[in-house]
């Protein structure tokens, strides 16, 4: 009877006190990076100080293409995580639908709504039927140039500021046997024809053929510039130059081997880890210098329902993680170590590097829909079918290249 | 498989009666009761699955599966993409080279061996060993061999073989026979040891007699050994032609597609449509044209070997 009562006493202990122990709470995320893994150590550390519960930190490697799947099919497969990461777009609106996604509704109101947005367009990919289901972290956008400060001291010329004196140093840059093109091999090359659409067709033909789905902007001369300029692209590109990761890049352009890439704020985040100062080893131009918006997607994070039975503790650690990743606090950490931009501008961010203030002041013009935030995954994968065998094979045309791209926008969804 | 003794008793005081019914389900039982497990499991996992599949491609699913029919639609959108067609040739090409090479070289490699050499099984062990590794693996070092930058290229062009060139994996009109290397040194081994213990079970009477009559040796191969391990030779075709049709893992480690598209496989665009572009239905559409491709190989040649009945001496 002493016994029974030493453990009815402990189980009760235990069950009154379910916030003060600590539970886990697994976090899917694909920063894997140097730089991305820096920025959401951020996260982790803030929800372990503030909440005393455990971060399970389960990064998958691959992005979008190789972490996104499996993500899905955990939720869709009935093995659901804590949170977790994804692009901020249309790759979870039918999950949403399907009511595997927990309404954060009650959690929004309850820190008085999301108005401090600094752009509202931002949470549309995740409202659905009045609830809203996930929780945007961060602006990324594709729309840099990235350009080596040594490579062009080595061939003595001034750093270009815009995408047509960059075109123009070619030449001198190959005299001098330094790669005009840095490229990783696989998906980082499907985001630079939205980049060249938005630097040099400019912000209605994004809008046209984004958010339109039209054909007949494709097709028009706005949209052929973009091709062309393509087509000029991959005559620098060839497949033996080509470096694993997107890191790698970054790390030639700082040794001045290569003069430029084009690849989306994240880059940042590791060039700062290798050690590259802005301004100084290399520069950025947004909008490839030339425009005065950016497309802007990034990351949101998901707070999938957990199956009937779980730990409330859990539930209410998702709810205390949510606030975190949108609080001041975390936005401030989280996005100075990513290089991307926070989602709310009223924090103190004297201290963010020059590419990330050029981007703040930028914000103001409002965001442009990268083709992450307007098309479905099928119309992006068919989109980076196109590309990446364009860019491989020159027997495609630019008229082959406008007519195909033109073809998947008329059947998109 | 505790009453598999009492059913044995039972099964064997009924094979007196006729009637088809009883004879193909009570001849035998224990054997039948033992093989419910995988009838199980073929009946749920294969056909059910494959007609999950197959019923799928005719709809509209996304992300999700949906029961809207859209008919062709799906086949019609698969075979106007140029990269499902590029993936089906590269599909087409390799397997034939494959199949060749594989039960060719396995077969030659299988002789050598038989021809009493010493350090058989040391030989032995060492062929068969890329087998135990699996593609991802194999994939991933030929990958770094053969990186025109870090791997031979680069290590032959810095001792000073200024033009020494081997960039098969960028190089678009030569990446399947990366892949082809890559997938004969893990596979030749495995087609080796089949071969072998097909050579060791033709009779040595049979060496002798055709010693006697003045055959040459290469003549006793082709035409009485070789036709002597039919048996042997048709499990590595089925062994072979399989590890093809599924060839995905050897692409992903070693090229991922590129250059460009240009060794993609059917298998790859599966996976890459149903789970990257969250599109199920054009998934299984490219899933049951594969099937579709098994099948039409496999039918005819099943209705052969195992058709007609007395034929088979």
């Amino acid at each position: 009877m002493k016994k029974f009562a030493v453990v009815a006493a402990m189980a009760t202990a235990f069950l009154g006190s379910t916030s003060a122990y600590a539970v886990d709470l697994e976090v899917t995320h694909w920063w894997t990076s140097a730089g991305e893994a820096a920025a959401i150590a951020e996260f982790a550390e803030l929800f372990e100080e503030q909440t005393g519960n455990n971060w399970v930190d389960s990064a998958l490697a691959g992005s979008g293409t190789g972490a996104n799947p499996v993500i899905i099919s955990r939720i869709i497969g009935g093995d659901p995580m804590g949170a977790t990461q994804m692009n901020t777009g249309r790759d979870a609106e039918e999950l949403i639908q399907a009511g595997l996604m927990r309404d954060l509704t009650p959690i929004v109101e309850e820190m008085g709504g999301l108005d401090f947005y600094v752009d509202q367009s931002l949470l549309e990919p995740c409202m659905y039927e009045g609830g809203i289901y996930c929780l945007p972290i961060n602006i990324h956008s594709w729309d840099w140039l990235w350009v080596s400060t040594a490579a062009y001291e080595e061939i003595g010329q001034p750093v270009p500021t815009n995408w047509d004196e960059y075109v123009a140093s070619w030449p001198a840059l190959q005299e001098a046997g330094i790669l005009p093109f840095g490229l990783a091999t696989g998906w980082p090359f499907s985001g630079v024809p939205g980049v060249l659409m938005s630097g040099l067709g400019g912000s209605d033909l994004v809008l046209a053929i984004n958010r339109d789905k039209s054909a007949e902007a494709v097709r028009g001369p706005e949209f052929r510039k973009v091709a062309e300029a393509l087509d000029n692209l991959r005559s620098v590109i060839s497949p033996e130059m080509m470096v694993p990761s997107f890191g790698d890049v970054g790390n030639q352009i700082l040794a001045g081997e290569v003069a430029g890439n084009i690849h989306g704020d994240w880059l940042a985040g590791d060039l700062q880890v290798a050690g590259g100062v802005a301004g100084e080893d290399y520069e950025c131009l947004p909008a490839l210098g030339l425009g005065d918006q950016l497309t802007g997607g990034g990351d949101s994070f998901y707070f999938p329902v957990l199956p009937e039975g779980t730990d409330p503790a859990v539930i209410q650690a998702q709810a205390d993680l949510a606030k975190i990743l949108i609080s001041p606090e975390g936005q401030l950490n989280f996005n100075l170590v990513k290089g991307s931009m926070p989602i709310r501008t009223d924090i103190d961010l004297s201290a963010a590097n020059p590419c990330m203030q050029k981007a703040i002041g930028m914000l103001e013009n409002g965001l442009l829909p990268s083709g992450d935030f307007a098309l479905s995954s099928d119309t992006q994968q068919q989109l980076q079918d196109l590309n990446t065998e364009f860019l491989d094979d020159d027997s495609i045309t630019v008229d082959d290249y406008v007519e195909r791209y033109a073809s998947i926008i008329e059947s998109a969804d | 498989m505790a009453d598999t003794a009492v059913d044995t008793g039972r099964g064997a005081g009924n094979t007196g009666r006729r009637g088809f019914l009883r004879k193909t389900f009570l001849h035998n039982v224990p054997a039948k009761i033992a093989a419910l497990p995988m009838m199980a499991t073929v009946l749920v996992v294969f056909i059910g699955c494959t007609i999950w599949t197959v019923y799928y491609s005719f709809t509209n699913s996304r992300l999700l599966p949906s029961g809207d029919f859209i008919g062709f639609e799906q086949y019609e959108r698969l075979f106007g993409t140029s990269r499902w067609n590029v993936s089906v040739w590269n599909l087409v090409t390799y397997g034939a080279m494959s199949l060749v090479f594989t039960l060719g070289f396995g077969f030659l490699l299988a002789v050598l061996m038989d021809q009493k050499i010493r350090f058989e099984s040391a030989f032995r062990t060492i062929m068969l060993y890329p087998f135990a590794l699996s593609f991802i693996v194999t994939g991933l070092v030929w990958q770094w061999i053969m990186n025109p930058t870090l791997g031979l290229q680069g290590t032959m062009r810095n001792l000073g073989w200024e033009s020494f060139t081997f960039d098969w994996i960028a190089n678009p009109r030569m990446v399947l026979f990366a892949l082809l290397i890559a997938g004969l040194w893990q596979g030749v081994g495995f087609c080796m040891v089949l071969m072998l213990a097909g050579l060791r079970g033709v009779d040595e009477e049979i060496w002798k007699a055709a010693r006697v009559d003045g055959i040459p040796t290469w003549r006793t191969y082709i035409s009485v050994v070789i036709p002597m391990m039919r048996g042997v030779l048709v499990t590595a075709v089925v062994l072979i032609g399989s590890g093809i049709v599924r060839l995905y893992d050897l692409v992903v480690a070693l090229t991922n597609g590129g250059p460009g598209i240009s060794s993609e496989v059917p298998a790859k665009y599966v996976y890459n449509y149903m789970f990257g572009a969250g599109n199920i239905g054009q998934g299984l559409a490219a899933a049951t044209m594969m099937l579709l491709t098994v099948l039409i190989i496999m039918v005819p040649w099943a209705y052969l070997e195992f058709g007609g009945k007395g034929r088979r001496s």
